[in-house]
């Protein structure tokens, strides 16, 4: 996994609360038996005017210039602004990787579906909770502002709008450690292979009938 | 010792490790697997050279992907059988303790399948890589729904990194009207808490009425406990539970039965156990559900109207009700009742199992499918229940009504398959979501109880069960 430290980068406001994974990745695309090549179909209901189908050539399909991500002044942003209860809905990790294949590193909401926000921290996408007051200040002026830059700094949790303002944020601090490092969960997890082992014979000697 | 509840009772027994900040690795007793979210999981697995801890723990399935009609065909898209192939080769290499491959006799929908071959126990922790995993607390185990890195975390080192949950007491107390199920329970507790009201928390279903439900109706409020944002559902053991299972083919036998038995009685929430939150609902104020819009929390009973947001203050729910109400093709104060639908789909992990399709048939039995619907699709969710219902007769009275009888998997919940509504078209679910383009691009999804959605089929819109019964 990718390390996150500190990312300085536009801002793109996708302003819907309950946006759920079915919408920022169709099911169709999940056939797919790899891990990559999701970017160009995040939120492809919304972004094209067809229906999108896994294979085909997407530079070629009608855009839907309505969608905010479709809009000029947004292209290349890495942090998504958005509203409560993002990622809710199917537990497809596919949605964390086409996030973070579309180019998104930083999601700035008020709350997450819980599955999507444990998902995103194992793909290195940081999943970020401010209060609504804030998030509604950063949606004003990331509109108001062409080029609206944040600075997500993950040592020191803290988010920096351009006027200056340093708005501070929670994370666990294992998933920061985790994230910050880069570290693979599965490869941690194995320092411990003896206690899980320890357990495992405690357990099955007291429950068989789980071992069956 | 201090009184707990059940939630905790099964956390605690689990956890392997604790790191400072609370976040634990807790030991996973069943693994059930699927196509859609493994091929990678197996992959990664692979290119870092590690094996399954315990293969005894993996039950798999094809549900997804697979067809539901000609069958002998075999899965015409390339796409959906190279992953449906996947998922068979990956389990012929690691192994399983059981895989019903796609046209095995016990394939279905992974959370029906789980259930009804034993193989999910009170005690245990469940995981799979799909949200609905939650179905399986119905049995008082720790169920979650994982995502595909969690999958091979899980498959690598038999446990889970999960932080403890917040405990959520739903309590539903009295006796249910006539035409009202467990699907109208859980969709009005959702209409009452929100899509992001269980977020962080476990709901344990509790109260009288929940007592009632089978075992198959506790499914189904424990299969949409994360459509109200919790990542796990509970209900206690009690008679029901051990009845249920009683020879089941994983379920223990002889002594062994009786020493599971005897530690099952245990888990239920102590006398006096603290919950965080509680909310309590009236089981006698429940009517038949519909929902309107495009999440499961616009909801409201088949004597409602469609909402009318110019009545909503706060801005950004008025335009989620509006936006809704657009995509849904619909107007403002339309009483449900005079809603027409399209299509009818009586299946998926919520509503598709054999009680499910006994009371659908008990609505369509004698009557026909109205001349606007297009179409109606009624799909077991295993192999079982389709047998099942067949020995019963109920697949005739779906035909005689002009339904369309399927084989076996997940099919119009989510349409990876064929079936699927077209562009605009309008259909009554007893499906669990009703987000845009869920059912097929464009497609508008109602969702009911079997019961409503038979009723729907045979008055040609939305109509009062409790009228037809
Ligand atoms: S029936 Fe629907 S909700 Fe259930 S597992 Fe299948 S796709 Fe998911």
């Amino acid at each position: 996994m990718k390390p996150f430290t500190v990312l300085e980068a536009l801002v793109a406001p996708l302003d819907r609360a309950n946006v759920d994974t079915d919408a920022i990745i169709p099911k169709q695309f999940l056939k797919s038996i790899k891990r990559s090549g999701f970017g160009p179909n995040l939120f492809d209901e919304w972004r094209y005017l067809d229906v999108g189908q896994p294979g085909q050539d997407n530079s070629k399909r009608p855009l839907n210039k309505d969608f905010v991500l479709n809009q000029p002044r947004y292209q290349g942003a890495q942090v998504l602004l958005t509203r409560d209860n993002f990622g809710c809905g199917s537990s497809r990790e596919h949605a964390p990787w086409a996030l973070e294949d579309y180019g998104f590193r930083a999601i700035v909401g008020t709350s997450y579906a819980d599955i999507f926000f444990n998902n995103c921290f194992k793909n290195g996408v940081l999943p970020i909770v401010l209060p609504a007051d804030e998030v509604d200040a950063l949606f004003r002026q990331c509109e108001a502002n062409e080029g609206y830059r944040l600075k997500v700094d993950l040592a020191a949790q803290t988010v920096t709008r351009p006027d200056g303002k340093v708005i501070e944020f929670d994370v666990d601090p294992f998933r920061k450690e985790c994230l910050l490092n880069g570290w693979d969960d599965i490869g941690l997890t194995l320092r411990h292979a003896d206690k899980i082992r320890a357990f495992e014979d405690a357990r099955r000697a007291k429950h068989p009938y789980y071992f069956a | 010792m201090e009184a707990q509840t059940l939630y905790e009772k099964l956390w605690s027994s689990h956890v392997v490790h604790q790191e400072a900040d609370g976040t634990a690795l807790i030991y996973i007793d069943r693994h059930l697997v699927h196509e859609v979210t493994s091929p990678q999981a197996f992959e990664g697995l692979k290119l870092a050279g590690r094996k399954p801890w315990r293969i005894s723990s993996i039950v798999a399935t094809a549900d997804h992907n697979t067809p539901t009609d000609h069958w002998d065909q075999g899965i015409l898209d390339p796409v959906s059988r190279q992953q449906v192939e996947t998922l068979d080769a990956n389990i012929r290499e690691v192994g399983a303790l059981a895989y019903f491959p796609f046209r095995d006799a016990k394939q279905g929908i992974v959370h029906v399948i789980g259930p009804e071959n034993g193989a999910t126990l009170p005690g245990m922790t469940v995981v799979c890589g799909d949200s609905h995993t939650s179905t399986h607390g119905a049995f008082a185990c720790l169920a979650h729904g994982i995502g595909t890195s969690e999958v091979e975390h899980v498959m690598a080192t038999q446990c889970l990194l999960q932080k403890k949950s917040k405990t959520l007491l739903v309590r539903v107390e009295g006796e249910l009207g006539k035409g009202v199920s467990a699907k109208d329970v859980v969709l009005a507790i959702i209409g009452r808490i929100g899509t992001a009201g269980g977020n962080g928390y476990a709901i344990e279903f509790g109260g009288s009425a929940i007592r009632a439900l089978s075992m198959e109706g506790r499914m189904t409020v424990c299969n949409m406990a994360i459509e109200a944002g919790a990542r796990a559902g509970l209900v206690a053991v009690d008679e029901t539970t051990i009845a249920y299972l009683k020879d089941k083919p994983f379920a223990p036998k002889g002594e062994q039965w009786d020493a599971a038995v005897a530690y099952w009685r245990t888990l239920t929430s102590d006398e006096g156990a603290k919950f965080d939150k509680v909310v309590e609902l009236d089981a006698a104020d429940i009517l038949p559900q519909v929902t309107w819009g495009t999440s499961p929390e616009m909801v409201t009973t088949i004597a409602g109207r469609v909402p009318d947001p110019a009545g909503i203050t706060d801005p950004v729910r008025r335009e989620g009700v509006e936006r809704a109400l657009k995509y849904m093709g619909l107007t403002a104060n339309t009483p449900i009742n005079e809603i027409a639908v399209d299509q009818v789909f009586i299946g998926s992990c919520t509503n598709s199992r054999i009680e499910d399709l006994r009371e659908a048939a008990a609505v369509a039995k004698g009557r026909t499918k109205a001349a606007n619907v297009r179409r109606v699709l009624v799909v077991p969710g295993s192999g079982l229940v389709k047998r099942q219902a067949e020995a019963e007769g109920l697949d005739k009275v779906f035909i005689e009504a002009g339904f369309e009888w399927r084989e076996p998997g997940c099919s119009m919940c989510l349409a990876m398959n064929a079936d699927r509504l077209e562009p605009g078209e309008r259909c009554a679910s007893t499906s669990n979501r009703n987000f845009e383009g869920r059912q097929g691009a464009g497609g508008r999804t109602h969702l009911v109880s079997p019961a409503m959605a038979a009723a729907a089929a045979v008055a040609g819109h939305f109509a009062d069960v409790r009228e037809l019964q």
